[in-house]
């Protein structure tokens, strides 16, 4: 079997960014509808690239796509969604209330906790509501990278429990004023998602040891929420056809060794198992491939004519330590390697001599694991959201709670059990972490893109706030934004794999980066097959593909090059 | 009979009235860094409510509605929006620009002032206190 069986009107695929959820969701979308039934895929993450994959430009609203009849996708833009939803509550009053008044109100509706409550609704109204999806026989959701999808899939059982408990009027639930109304609606989608009969959770995972972990993790957080009709996805199976080429050995070992070694849990799952695709899975061809299971032809191979290519990471690396200090951070879509490309930038500076701290804002990231030894100098920390909630409401309690009675007290508790605390705490965190970059080398393994991205939002609304606010402010979080923008302090990594997706992600945050006000010091092209020197037939194919896409990227930024490695 | 609006003793309930700026909840935690003022303010209200004051708190960024339907407190925005919170009692602006104290609170609706005096928060703080949002 290679693609999940469909028992249930609706589908979930989740895992770490990049294991090929987008590609799975399509092709078990395109094989339902072979079958004659009426699929629609919904993509609610913020970098989704579902109509890339597609084929066909997508909007808020169920578009169908051409040459797959009975087959329709819609994208939730969550920053659409909370620039609608503002709207919506702002919109009738413009012209009613003074200019300044409509300002202040556009301002509470600007930040990441909108956007991220915005998106949720959206989906809560897909999934909670069975009008909105009426005449489909299967929905499918792509859902977002791992953490965020988690966000979305917790924030259901979480608001429900914030919602009912709220007592007294102090209840803060964020700019999302109506949120009460729907309170209905959201129990309605955390009923749905627990359902067995309604809902099948796909669990994609690489044959690799980190993404089976992380399918690990996410299965045990959702058996915690009560969601147990689950199946595990492993995506891109390679073997080797004829053994001899180290790489294609390696990597079939490597496959094999992490299947055999996957978690309990995991094992007793219902698997299926879809193979290695050397042309990618962008477009409905290769999605078409994927549903017969069959690899396309594989030409003999033909001597790959190499030009000269990009340089490896120790001729950035050498660049970066000639500043002495600094912050570097690497960014980009989960699964291209960010953690490992931090780990070999921070162990090269601390092995040159410098003091050098590794940390990471990523809940899935395995920091410790891709360091692997001891470097004198070299530092590994972790921005813990659950560590960091915990410190700042404790914060705040000495600092506000001082001279409140009991109830007073209760009720600032309460506001402190609010979602918005999370983005906060965290943020203050980042800033702490950032700060440590005056006096030496902070290594910066960033969340996966979609947060980065709020988190950067996050930042410069918090800039402006900082800016007009008179209160008593860190200066690490009043520095936060100009010292990301200064180019010399901070170095932005793009780090990305030269795939379609990956590249396109990559030049999508680059844009967004972009609007913040911070341009990249350079991209790094990883795990390159064409740079590894293999000579097996199907990863020399999928080396040669790499070729357009490691100019494309060359011809525009810095770029460095590493091999894959097994 | 007496209506809703009176207590045993047959004399009107106070009615109070708040106006506060956009901000993302009442206690002010949302915003980048706590503002003890609207922390205590919240709970003098909660305080207030329990001596039969009846309290309203209107956010601007959740319940425009209020503040439009409110002739007196529009003509203040306009003057200038550091003009919120406006306090309103029985009907009438008592204050604004100014989160008061529950001392101030009482004296303005005429309650004995039955708690001991508490340490006084300090105050370095706008109102303006944003949001995550």
């Amino acid at each position: 079997m290679t693609l999940p069986t469909v028992g249930t009107r609706t589908l979930f695929f989740t895992g770490k960014g990049g294991v090929g959820k987008t590609s799975l969701s399509c092709a078990t979308g395109l094989a339902l509808v072979h079958s004659g039934k009426r699929v629609l895929i919904v993509s609610t993450d913020p970098a989704s690239n579902l109509d890339e994959v597609l084929g066909t430009p997508l909007t808020g609203a169920p578009t169908p796509i051409a040459d797959a009849p009975g087959l329709y996708a819609l994208n939730i833009d969550p920053e659409v969604a909370a620039r609608d939803y503002r709207e919506r509550v702002v919109g009738p009053y413009r012209g009613v209330l003074p200019a300044a008044a409509i300002a202040s109100m556009e301002e509470q509706f600007s930040g990441a906790c909108t956007v991220e409550i915005a998106a949720f609704d959206a989906f809560a109204k897909l999934l909670g509501d069975p009008s909105a999806t009426i005449g489909f026989d299967h929905i499918i959701f792509d859902t977002a990278p791992t953490g965020h999808t988690l966000r979305l899939l917790t924030l259901p059982s979480a608001w429900t429990d914030f919602i009912a408990s709220s007592t007294g009027g102090a209840s803060c639930l964020g700019p999302l004023a109506g949120l009460e109304k729907q309170k209905a609606l959201y129990a309605a989608t955390v009923t749905r998602l627990s359902d067995p009969a309604a809902t099948t959770v796909i669990l994609v995972s690489r044959a690799e040891r980190s993404s089976l972990r992380e399918a690990e993790r996410t299965r045990g957080e959702l058996v915690e929420l009560g969601v147990t009709n689950l199946r595990l996805a492993l995506n891109g199976m390679f073997t080797a056809i004829a053994p001899g080429d180290a790489v294609a050995d390696a990597l079939t070992a490597r496959g094999r060794d992490a299947v055999a070694a996957m978690p309990v849990g995991l094992a007793r799952l219902p698997r299926t198992e879809t193979p290695f695709l050397p042309r990618g899975t962008v477009g409905l061809e290769a999605l078409r491939d994927m549903v017969r299971s069959k690899a396309g032809d594989v030409p003999a191979a033909s001597p790959v004519k190499l030009g000269a290519l990009p340089p490896d990471l120790e001729s950035l690396v050498a660049d970066i330590a000639k500043v002495g200090r600094g912050v570097i951070m690497t960014m980009g879509k989960g699964g291209v390697g960010k953690t490992t490309v931090a780990a070999s930038i921070a162990m090269s500076l601390a092995r040159r001599g410098h003091r050098v701290t590794l940390s990471t804002t990523d809940p899935a990231a395995h920091v410790v694991d891709a360091v692997g030894e001891d470097v004198p100098g070299l530092t590994v920390t972790r921005i813990d959201p659950e560590q960091e909630i915990a410190n700042y409401r404790t914060e705040v309690l000495a600092k506000a709670g001082v001279g409140l009675d009991a109830a007073g007290r209760a009720m600032l508790e309460e506001d402190l059990r609010s979602p918005c605390t999370e983005e906060i705490a965290v943020f203050r965190a980042f800033a702490d972490t950032v700060d440590e970059g005056r006096d030496q080398f902070v290594v910066l393994d960033t969340a996966p893109t979609g947060h980065t991205i709020l988190l950067l939002d996050a930042a410069e609304a918090y800039h402006r706030e900082v800016l007009r606010s008179e209160l008593d402010m860190p200066d690490a979080v009043r520095n936060l934004l100009p010292r990301l923008r200064d180019p010399v302090f901070t170095k932005t990594i793009i780090v990305t794999l030269a795939e379609a997706t990956p590249v396109h992600e990559a030049e999508r945050l680059q844009h967004d980066l972009a609007r913040a006000g911070i341009s990249p010091f350079a991209w790094v092209i990883n795990q390159s097959l064409l740079a590894s020197g293999t000579r097996d037939p199907q990863l020399a194919e999928r080396g040669r593909y790499e070729i357009p896409f490691i100019d494309r990227v060359a011809s525009a930024c810095r770029t460095v090059l590493i091999a894959w490695k097994a | 009979m007496p209506t809703a609006c009176e207590d045993e003793k047959g004399k009107a309930m106070k009615k109070l009235e708040i106006y506060d700026p956009a901000m993302c909840c009442s206690t002010g935690v949302c915003g980048p860094e706590v503002d003890p003022v609207l922390v205590t303010f919240a709970a003098d209200l909660k305080w207030l409510a329990e001596r039969g004051v009846s309290v309203q708190r209107y956010n601007l960024g959740q319940d425009p509605q209020a503040f439009a339907a409110n002739p007196a407190v529009l003509r203040e925005m306009e003057a200038g929006m550091d003009r919120l919170p406006i306090i309103v009692l029985d009907g009438h602006i008592v204050s604004t620009g100014v989160y008061p104290s529950r001392d101030q609170l009482t004296r303005k609706l005429g309650l004995p002032n039955e708690e001991p005096p508490r340490e006084k928060a300090s105050s370095c703080c706008s109102p303006k206190s944003g949001c995550c949002g």
